[in-house]
Parts: C-alpha cells; structure tokens; sequence
C-alpha cells in the first residue's frame, strides 16, 4: 500500500497539464508562473512585450473564468493588453480565494497564478480522450462546439459530438485520426496540425495513464494553427507507481486535509455535510451503512471505510480523524468482519476510546468472526457506547442518539 | 448445484507464496477447496504446506496438475500479466483478487479476453464461493451453507451481510459471485445473473449494485425479459455526492449518470423486489421467494 492507494483520480493544475503537453508535442501557447508577487515581473518578462496577456487563477476546479473571489474581485481569467495590467490582476488573486460553480461555497485558495500569450482564435471546439466504461476501451470524443459546457451540447444536440473508440490492441489508428479531423470540419494546414495533435495527445493519455484528458477549447487562430488553449487532465492513481514524475505534481492544499491525514494511513476517507460519522470495513458496506443513516432519518458526516485487513492502530487513526470534525455528533461502528476478526476491532474500539477520551456517543455493530469475544470486550470495557446486531438497529440508534447531542 | 466452481474445481493459485496469496490460500484448503497448485516465479520446485507444488508458470500447473481454474493475489504493478499468462495457458476460469490494477492494464485484458475463452471474475474482488463445497477468495467460509440462492455483487463486505442474512434465516446459497468495484471488470452482473439464470439448482437470485455505470440497468433488463426466478436487490449510495469516487474506482455518478435512483427505478421496472436498505436484502428477497 502506498500513500495514493486510495484516493483513486489524482488531479494537477492547468499550468502544469500545459508543461506536459508541451513536452509530449501537443501545441499549447506560451506560458510562465508566478507562486508570490516577486515572481510576478520575471514570469511576465518571458512572455513577448507588448502583446496581449492572459492572466488565469491555478486551482483545481473548473468555472474559474465565471468565478469571484472572497475579497470581491471577478473571475479567475483575465484577458489583458500588457504586462503592467496582468501583474495588476494576479495581485488581486493571488493568495485569494476563488468561488466558482464547481469549488463549493468554500471555494479554493489560489496559490500560483498562470500568464500566457494571448492568441486570436478563428474558431473553438472540444477535445478530450477518456476511459469508456461500457467498452473499456479509450475513447476519443470531438466537437464543433468549444468553449461551453459539453454536457450541454451532448444534451441538446448530441449529433454535434464525435466519438471515436480505440481498440487497446491496435491503438490509435490514422483513418480514426482523419475521422475526427474531416468530422471538425477542417482543412489544409489546421486539418494536418489537428491530425498531429490528436496523435500526440491520446499517445500522452494511454503512455501517462491518465483517467482524462480535456481541452476545451481547442482552438484554430486565424493564421491556421491548432492550440489547446485550456487543458484538464487526470490521471489513474493505481498507476501512480510507474510515473514518479506525475506524483510530483500533486498539490496536497488542494485536497481536504483530513482527506490526506486519512490517506497517510490507508483509511479512505471523504468528509460530507452531516452529523453522524461512521466507521466500516468495505467501499459498498461504507456506501449502505451511509444510506441507512440517512433512511433513518440521520444524516452521513462521512464515507470511511478501513480497508479488509484494518488494525488497531488504523482503528485508532480512524477515530482520531473522525473526533477531530467539530460537526460530529455521533460515530456508528459498522464492521463485518472476515479477514477482520472481531476481537481485534472491539480491542482497537476500547483502546482508542480511553486514549482520546472520546465524549460523542458511539454505537458498535460487529458481526462476523469472532463476534461473540469481540462483544465480551466491548461489554466488559466499562465504555458509554452502545451495542447493535443488526444494522438497522445500529443505524435507528445512532440516529436518536445524534438528535439528542 | 452451483456455478462456476464446485468440488470438482482443479483451482491454481498465482502468488502462493506472497503474504496474502499464502494467507487465503491456506483458508481455502481448509474450507475443502481442492487446490492443485501454486506459482510463483522463481519458485518452482517448493511445495507450499508441504502438499502443494508450486510452479514457476502458470502452463506447468495445467499440464502437470490439470488446474482449471486460476486465483490471482499477485501485487497491482504485476497483475495484470498474470491474468494474461492465465489466459495464454487457456484456464477456463480466472478470478483476480487483487486491488488496484492500474485502468490502462485492465483495457488491455479486457481486449485480450475477447479473443479467448476464459471468464474473468474481478478484479477487486472477494472471490467466489459454492459452500460446501468450493471457496477461492477471501470470504469468510462460514457465514455461508450450501442452498438455493444465487448472488451477484460489486462489493465483498455488503455481499457478507446479504450471505449473513440468508444463513440466518436457516437458507442456503448455491454460489455467490464477486464481480468487484473497478471500472473495467471480468463479468458483469448481467452475465452472472445469466449463469444463475441456466443453473437448475439456483431457485432465487439476488443483485447487489452500486452508484456508477449502467451495468445493474443492463441486468435488470435481462431480467425483465427472461428471468422468471424471484430476485431481490440492493443499490448502494444513495446519499453518495455527485462526482466523488466512493471508495471503488468505479462508484460514481457523474453528468447525472449512474444514480442510485435510476437503477432502483430499473430494477423495480423489471419486477425485481428492492431492498430500501443494506438491512432488509434476505427480507426483500423472502416477499417474492418462498422456499
């Protein structure tokens, strides 16, 4: 197990998607960074003087152009005429936060702020290579219509998107490139610099592993060149181990921080708006045991499951991460024990409740192997927590018990 | 009277000698499963418990021990090859333990499957059992007794407290199945359902689903059209937020797609009895089967 073997996509910046599509030959403009305001004048002193500048906030959500920040400033995309405006802009999001439609009301610190030439644009459209669930082969899907939202045109009308699915044994074929190009509507020079760029992006998606790989919008400037103008790219984390280089780029103050805590010890953990935490062996028994809080009319502070093999010192961890959120009112332990025994659990439940000296009411349902020693413990601890058998019990309990606190 | 496995299965386990691979490997073998062989690599020529040669590939297994089915608990970086080696060797039935096969190398099987005649079950799964008779995974043996129901799901602890259900209100299951909670998987829950579907001796069949994808729909669909065997079911995630990955790489709704909802609303569509929570699946499958 390693520090990324649960959270499953991992997610970088545009900045740093553009950097790796630079070096994989996918045609991106010009760009530079800044991470504190000293950095502003040497970031903007690379791009070329006296053009046009664009001035975009680095955070991991999309919606950045539509987005305010907290001190009042609008959107996290600025287009400038020079560099003495753009330094103007980064200084008022840098070190900000960002609100957009897809941050939450929270929104996101900005923490590196992105210049890049600005180039004319004749005409946007979408691209983006991703991992087809139904055939389990990558697709490759097009568009006509660029820089919008493509739920929406896959919605209202869906004979403007292209498709394109690649067999993993034969890979990417050049009729299926020609496809996708003659299907944009292009010709002459931007059809062979679209075909170009179409290659060295889905070769970027399959060799890097990536989960998803976005540009929206791609985009032909009036003089024929094809540039990704924007670009979101995930990738795979069970294939983090083979791509030290992509590990590099996470940006752990992008992630929830009881998030990463939880990550640090292999529990996988994702914080939610409500009251009642719990704790349980398995993604799908974590899933249900949510639901049953919420049917009884409690509602999940969490998703947290510790794995099939958990021990006590997780069973601790666990604990201390979940008392640590302020809104909990109270914990339901939920554990079907298989490869876990019981006994194990109920030592980890005692020890880790004497040690943090745990004030929120706790329900335990255990079940599985060695169920009945594990009970004995919890009985004979001397512990407030109640016990459950059955899950709905567990669940009817937990909920009163939250309502009261 | 089962699927897939029984106490005929020949059953050769890749990584015997790893920590988990020996651990569940030596669980099965005292369930009763009949464990012919092991391989590991550089390992051949040991015996593991002192009764189970192990080989360093799978081809020797088959043609000295005649395995015909293979078990992997290989690390994620290698599994994927051992899957294709089982493949190569022509074993007609592979199910993948292991959690965390990168995305990319699952593709990959999934192509080569294609163009064999081997079943995948997983990966990320907890294997597969007919109790009584033949278990291979990590399940624990005694929540379950030989009988009629068949099971199908995504998940290995949630599929213990619908097996757990079953046991206690005195009923049996013919075999349970484990498909596993990665994207890109071996068998469907349609194709499982299909299986119980032919079995005479699965009597009642339960699904167990969750958020993301479509395959629960896909089967639900199958049953509506030719499944006249009671079935219950159970979708888990309703309160799961859009857009995050709950725990399995493949639990997720996104674009509005993939909903708890909308595979309930399919399944009771197709006639199937759904279970409102984890806690009533043996309850929800007694309103229609009466055994």
């Amino acid at each position: 197990m390693s520090e990324y073997s649960f959270f499953t996509v991992m997610n970088i910046h545009e900045y740093q998607a553009k950097e790796l599509f630079a070096d994989a030959g996918v045609a991106v403009p010009n760009g530079t960074v800044a991470q504190n305001e000293q950095e502003f004048d040497q970031a903007l002193s690379a791009l070329p003087e006296g053009e046009s500048i664009v001035v975009k906030a680095q955070i991991h959500a999309g919606g950045r152009g539509k987005g305010t920040f907290t001190n009042g400033f609008k959107g996290g995309v600025h287009v400038v005429p020079d560099a003495a405006v753009a330094k103007e802009k980064a200084q008022s999001m840098l070190g900000n936060v960002l609100v957009t439609n897809q941050t939450g009301e929270e929104g996101k610190e900005v923490g590196t702020v992105y210049f890049t030439e600005a180039c004319d644009i004749e005409k946007e459209y979408y691209l983006a290579v991703l991992m087809d669930r139904a055939t389990s082969m990558p697709v490759i899907i097009a568009s006509t219509e660029g820089g919008v939202d493509i739920e929406e045109v896959a919605e209202s009308s869906p004979e403007k998107i292209l498709k394109v699915l690649v067999d993993p044994a034969l890979g990417l074929r050049a009729y299926q490139v020609r496809q996708i190009a003659f299907g944009l509507g292009l010709s002459g020079d931007s059809f062979k610099q679209c075909v170009k760029l179409i290659i060295k992006l889905y070769t970027f998606f399959w060799t890097k592993d990536c989960s998803q790989v976005e540009v929206n919008p791609l985009v032909t400037t009036p003089s024929g060149d094809v540039l990704a103008l924007d670009a979101k790219v995930n990738f795979d984390a069970n294939a983090l181990f083979r791509h030290p280089d992509v590990v590099e780029l996470r940006d752990l103050s992008e992630e929830d921080p009881k998030e990463v805590e939880a990550s640090k010890f292999d529990l996988n953990y994702i914080a939610l708006d409500g009251n009642v935490a719990c704790m349980v062996n398995g993604a799908g028994l974590a899933m249900a045991t949510m639901d049953i809080i919420k049917h009884y009319g409690g509602s999940p502070a969490n998703f947290l499951d510790v794995g099939g093999g958990a021990n006590e010192e997780q069973v601790e961890n666990a604990f201390r991460i979940l008392v640590s959120d302020d809104t909990v009112k109270a914990i339901l332990v939920n554990i079907f024990g298989g490869i876990m025994k019981c006994d194990v659990i109920a030592t980890g439940i005692v020890n880790a409740a004497r040690k943090l000296d745990m004030k929120v009411p706790l329900v335990v349902r255990l079940e599985g192997t060695n169920v009945a020693e594990g009970k004995q413990i919890l009985a004979d601890s001397g512990l407030a927590l109640e016990p459950a058998d059955t899950l709905a019990e567990a669940a009817e309990k937990i909920v009163k018990l939250a309502a009261k606190a | 009277m089962s699927v897939l496995v029984n106490k005929d299965t020949r059953l050769v386990v890749q990584g015997i000698t790893g920590s988990a691979g020996s651990f569940h490997t030596t669980q099965c073998m005292e369930y009763g499963t009949n464990v012919v062989a092991g391989v590991t690599p550089g390992k051949g020529g040991q015996k593991f418990q002192d009764t189970v040669p192990v080989f360093d590939t799978v081809q020797d297994a088959v043609d000295k021990e005649g395995a015909n089915v293979a078990a992997i608990y290989v690390p994620p970086p290698f599994a994927a090859d051992s899957i294709l080696e089982a493949v190569d060797a022509e074993i007609p039935l592979v199910i993948a333990i292991t959690e965390g096969i990168p995305v990319r190398d699952m593709a990959e099987v999934k192509a080569r499957l294609a163009t064999s005649n081997t079943r995948l079950i997983g990966p990320n799964c907890p294997g597969i059992i007919t109790p009584g008779e033949c278990k291979i995974g990590i399940m624990p043996g005694y929540i379950h007794k030989p009988g009629k129901v068949g099971i199908v799901s995504r998940s290995g602890t949630l599929t213990y407290e619908a097996v757990w259900q079953i046991t206690s209100a005195g009923h049996g299951q013919s075999t349970c199945i484990g498909i596993g909670g990665d994207p890109i998987n071996g068998t469907s829950h349609l194709e499982a359902v299909q299986l119980f579907h032919e079995d005479p001796d699965t009597e009642a069949i339960i699904l167990i689903g969750e958020i993301g994808g479509t395959a629960e729909e896909e089967a639900a669909a199958f049953i509506k059209e030719n499944v006249d065997k009671p079935c219950a079911a159970f979708i888990a995630g309703r309160t799961a937020p859009p857009g995050r990955r709950m725990g399995h790489a493949g639990a997720i709704v996104s674009g509005g797609k993939g909903t708890a909802e909308a595979k309930m609303e399919a399944l009771l569509d197709a006639g199937i009895s759904v279970a409102e929570t984890p806690s009533h699946i043996a309850e929800a499958l007694f309103k229609v089967w009466k055994p």
